[in-house]
């Protein structure tokens, strides 16, 4: 029986902690600074907005640990000592493992602007930024965001319940447009700027100007205009939280630099989730990949490593979502946000300006690339075979209809995509079986 | 602009529930003679007359003397019966003396009758500052929510005095809730007031005077539809909620309210023909089987449309759509649960233990409910009154206590603030543990997860009103099959990645096998 020790209590390592578990009967300690528990970050935002309690956040009952013999350690990793195996603990010293797994995850850039350490000046990652925002906002009139990603949109949306105006500032012309094609990001930001936020594209961030306490009195944006606020957010991306590696052997870049199969240059340590850089990334992934899912799945990945069924990450189709405002986005494969030339895009938006379906398939193969919903649900399942199976446009138009997964009653849109591709396709029309009308009992 | 009107409606509201409350204290009472013949029965009539000069032509201004006087002349009126059955009457057929249900018909009938003052003098004025003022109240609060764009608006609710389970908003109104239920169920003749309040009404649809049960069916009503109002507002970004909101208000309005009322005014005997045994408790006691069988066609359609009800409906409709075709579409309980409840419904308990509990309390009610019908039965096909070694006539008493009035009504919604708008659907009613029986085990409904989109964040369970925590399915990619899921639809209106749907299909592959889309690393041979 082996002590395997997880740094981090976020979805990668709790991930492979309990499929660890599932595969073995080694000795299992996660060590989390941030929180007794698991919860899920991803969640945060819905806290500060009353939807929800901290406790609500918890994916598992507090008995759920014991249960699984998966020990709880509430502590800060200060560094690794590789050469004796053991783990410096802020509280408990020195602290031994044979299998090291490295979660600890990110944290928000601060891209080294004047004034970025100044109070009231935070980004949205974990806990302790989100008590920070309920401080801050308690006196705070007015907030300007930087960065216009999937954070900046997700603190405006807080910060609106607490009745504080907000300033987004953005350095592209329409919201995240260096992953959203133009008119979805035209689509998001009429949706930004309908909920009242002050969306300032084209701006960015010169310096936060501090008051006298040594608080945020307003930001200088490069165009030289001074606003006001008492709160600003950094949302300008994470990046792995591996500071106490420093000194260590552990080969580190941007990240801890992993192999396929979440190695590092180090024996019986190995890093996963938001902190673990690949050396090679699988074809057509990042070298970190900061997202619910990776992390999820290179937890579950590495766990069958660990048990002796070595296996290295290979991960499906590229899928995402979110949530913008009111308008739920949801993401199947690949969409460029720039069409490139070998592609084709459908794009279909209804008239309200807060829906739409793109499509993209290969000109030359007419194989499917990707699908980018907006404000429509699509089956992961349906949209994800099609993408392995390397399924041909036309197949997926006259199908299309089976990968809706909008609630019943919803209108369906399927026959307008069809239509828009038939215009753009004139030669091969495709002809859409309409669902039998008895098919509803 | 709408925050005025928001303002100002809810200051009506409470202003009505005020003038509500008061009206309880305002008016004097006097027992007139002729109002004696019209609620005493005829043999009663006599001796209770002989009791009666302490009370006679005076006006009480305190309702609690003129009730404490009642009772006595109740107490000697009984007394009255006893000597003159034994002494009196040797040769005539014995006076039966007024039974404790007798005595609380007589008090809440007599107590009505005798209420003078503003009530009487300006009944449709009264009305008007009570229910008219509280709907416009209600109206001018809810409508003004429209102005925020469609979409889930959960903003603060955990932060709120009313919602979150642990403020003094929710404490009053979960207080007074419960205190209505039991002055409803077990001391009617002290909100009396309330029932002569609805004497207009009742007159122009049933031609008669109005009962405490036309005033709770009125009550009931109206909640279901002012909130359902609301409802629509907050969900109308989905047609799955209008649609089925629009469902229970007309199930409300039209089955358990309106038509009732005009079969009672046809002179048929008075159904509710949405509501099924055995949440219909009563349905086979013998009062109801001997006033359907002797009503002719209508009776015995009505009896032989609510067996239809329990031995084909149920199973049919919930083979094909799942429990919620009844549960979140036509039932009262939960059209109340989902229209006015819907505030409180992330304040079900959703852990392990509350599952566990839940599943005794609702199978052991539906065991109590068919032994108690049993036992009814078998008195009214055999005369016996004592089934197996218990007497029917207690049993079906304990049953319409503890089930049907303290746990339906008082706990059931009394509870809404302290543990969410479904504690009776979900850990008391023997209907929807019947249906859930047969969701779990013979139907297509299930509510299916979205490959690997699930993020954990727990707004599924939170909202879940029946307690199901959506997420622990949800994130490991499995169908939801839970006998207690109404199918309501709000896990998957909440969920941010569209990660829920609720469907019916093919039973085959209905349970299926946990499954995550997106890690082709691993593969599944479970």
């Amino acid at each position: 029986m082996k002590h395997i020790v997880i740094v981090g209590n976020g979805i990668a390592g709790i991930t492979a902690a309990r499929h660890i578990r599932k595969l073995s009967n080694n000795k299992i300690t996660i060590i989390s600074a941030e929180s007794d528990h698991f919860y899920s970050r991803t969640a945060l935002m819905y806290i500060f907005m009353g939807h929800m309690k901290y406790e609500h956040t918890k994916p598992y009952e507090d008995g759920f640990w014991k249960k699984n013999r998966l020990d709880l350690l509430r502590d800060y990793v200060e560094a690794v000592d590789v050469s004796q195996k053991t783990l410096k603990l802020q509280r408990q010293g020195k602290f031994a493992y044979d299998i090291l797994i490295i979660a600890s995850g990110s944290k928000s850039n601060k891209l080294g602007w004047p004034g970025q350490d100044l109070k009231g000046v935070q980004g949205l990652y974990n806990l302790q930024d989100l008590e920070a925002m309920e401080q801050t906002t308690k006196t705070a009139t007015r907030a300007v965001i930087v960065g216009g990603g999937l954070i900046g949109i997700e603190m405006a949306e807080m910060l609106l319940t607490r009745k504080i105006p907000v300033t987004l500032l953005i350095r592209e012309e329409n919201y995240w447009e260096n992953v959203l094609p133009p008119e979805e990001a035209a689509l998001v930001s009429r949706q930004i700027k309908s909920h009242h936020v002050d969306l300032r594209n084209k701006t960015e961030l010169q310096e936060i100007l501090s008051d006298a306490n040594g608080a945020v009195a307003s930001v200088l944006t490069k165009n030289g205009e001074e606003i006001p606020c008492q709160l600003v957010g950094l949302t300008v991306g994470v990046s792995p939280a591996i500071d106490f590696l420093k000194g260590s052997t552990i080969k580190t870049d941007r990240g801890i630099l992993v192999n396929r199969f979440f190695e590092t240059n180090i024996e019986d340590i190995y890093a996963i989730g938001d902190c673990a850089q690949f050396i090679e990334p699988p074809i057509g992934r990042k070298a970190i990949e900061q997202v619910w899912y990776t992390g999820r799945m290179h937890g579950e990945t590495l766990a069958y490593t660990i048990c002796n069924q070595k296996v290295a990450y290979n991960p499906g189709p590229w899928f995402n979502s979110a949530k913008f405002m009111d308008i739920e986005y949801q993401i199947y494969g690949e969409v460029s946000a720039q069409p490139q030339a070998h592609e084709k895009h459908i794009y279909w938006e209804h008239e309200n300006g807060q829906q739409s379906i793109r499509i993209v398939y290969h000109v030359a193969t007419r194989k499917v690339i990707g699908f980018n919903l907006m404000g429509v649900r699509y089956k992961h399942a349906v949209c994800n075979a099609w993408l392995e199976n390397e399924a041909i446009i036309t197949e997926v138009m006259q199908n299309l209809r089976h990968a809706n997964f909008d609630p019943e009653f919803f209108k369906k849109y399927e026959e307008d995509v069809v239509h828009q591709y038939n215009l753009m396709e004139p030669e091969q029309p495709i002809e859409v079986r309409k669902k039998k009308f008895w098919k509803i009992f | 602009m709408t925050k005025i009107i928001q303002k100002t409606g809810m200051a009506l509201f409470i202003a009505a529930i005020a003038i509500l409350i008061g009206s309880l204290f305002i008016s004097n009472y006097q027992l007139a003679d002729e109002v004696l013949k019209e609620v005493i029965s005829e043999s009663q009539l006599p001796h209770f007359k002989q009791n009666i000069e302490e009370i006679k032509g005076r006006t009480y201004t305190s309702k609690f003397i003129f009730l404490n006087d009642l009772d006595k002349v109740i107490q000697s009126t009984n007394t009255s019966i006893n000597d003159y059955n034994q002494i009196g009457n040797q040769n005539l057929d014995n006076v039966s003396s007024i039974d404790d249900y007798n005595a609380g018909e007589y008090k809440v009938k007599l107590t009505k009758k005798a209420t003078q003052g503003i009530l009487t003098d300006h009944s449709l004025l009264m009305l008007w500052l009570t229910f008219g003022l509280g709907i416009i109240g209600a109206l001018l609060y809810i409508i003004p929510k429209i102005a925020k764009s469609p979409g889930i608006k959960n903003d603060h609710i955990f932060h709120s005095a009313n919602t979150s389970g642990k403020g003094w908003i929710g404490y009053i109104i979960g207080g007074l809730l419960i205190l209505f239920y039991v002055l409803l169920y077990w001391y009617p003749q002290y909100i009396t007031e309330w029932i002569l309040l609805m004497d207009p009404i009742s007159y122009s649809l049933n031609g008669g005077e109005a009962s405490r049960w036309f005033f709770y069916g009125f009550l009931y009503t109206l909640a279901i539809v002012v909130m359902g109002v609301r409802m629509i507002i907050k969900y109308r970004h989905s047609k799955y909620h209008i649609i089925r909101t629009i469902s229970v208000m007309f199930f409300q309005t039209a089955f358990a309210f309106l038509i009732p009322e005009i079969l009672i005014r046809l002179n048929q005997p008075s159904m509710d023909l949405k509501n099924i045994w055995p949440l219909n408790y009563n349905f086979f006691y013998d009062y109801n089987l001997e006033s359907l069988l002797s009503s002719g066609n209508l009776g015995l359609f009505m009896l032989i449309w609510g067996i239809l009800l329990i031995v084909l409906a149920v199973p049919l409709f919930s083979y094909f759509y799942g429990k919620r075709w009844y549960c979140s579409w036509v039932c009262g309980c939960g059209g109340l649960a989902e229209t006015l409840g819907d505030p409180y419904r992330q304040l079900s308990d959703k852990s392990v233990k509350a599952w566990k509990i839940e599943r005794w309390m609702i199978h052991g009610v539906l065991v109590f409910a068919i032994v108690m019908t049993s036992a009814v039965l078998y008195t009214f096909f055999t005369g016996s009154g004592s089934f197996l070694f218990m007497d029917s006539y207690t049993i079906r008493q304990v049953y319409g206590f503890l089930i049907g009035a303290a746990f339906a009504g008082v706990v059931g919604v009394g509870f809404y603030p302290f543990m969410g708008n479904r504690v009776w659907c979900r850990f008391g009613c023997p209907l929807a543990a019947y249906i859930g029986l047969v969701q779990r085990f013979k139907s297509r409904f299930r509510i299916t997860t979205n490959g690997g989109q699930c993020i954990s964040c727990g707004n599924c369970s939170t909202y879940c009103e029946m307690g199901i925590d959506v997420r622990w399915y949800a994130q490991r990619g499995q169908n939801i099959i839970r006998s207690s899921c109404v199918g309501c639809g709000i896990c998957s209106s909440v969920c941010p990645r569209g990660v829920l749907k609720l469907e019916n299909g093919p039973e085959a592959g209905r349970f299926g096998a946990p499954i995550l889309i997106g890690n082709k690393s691993i593969t599944l041979e479970k």
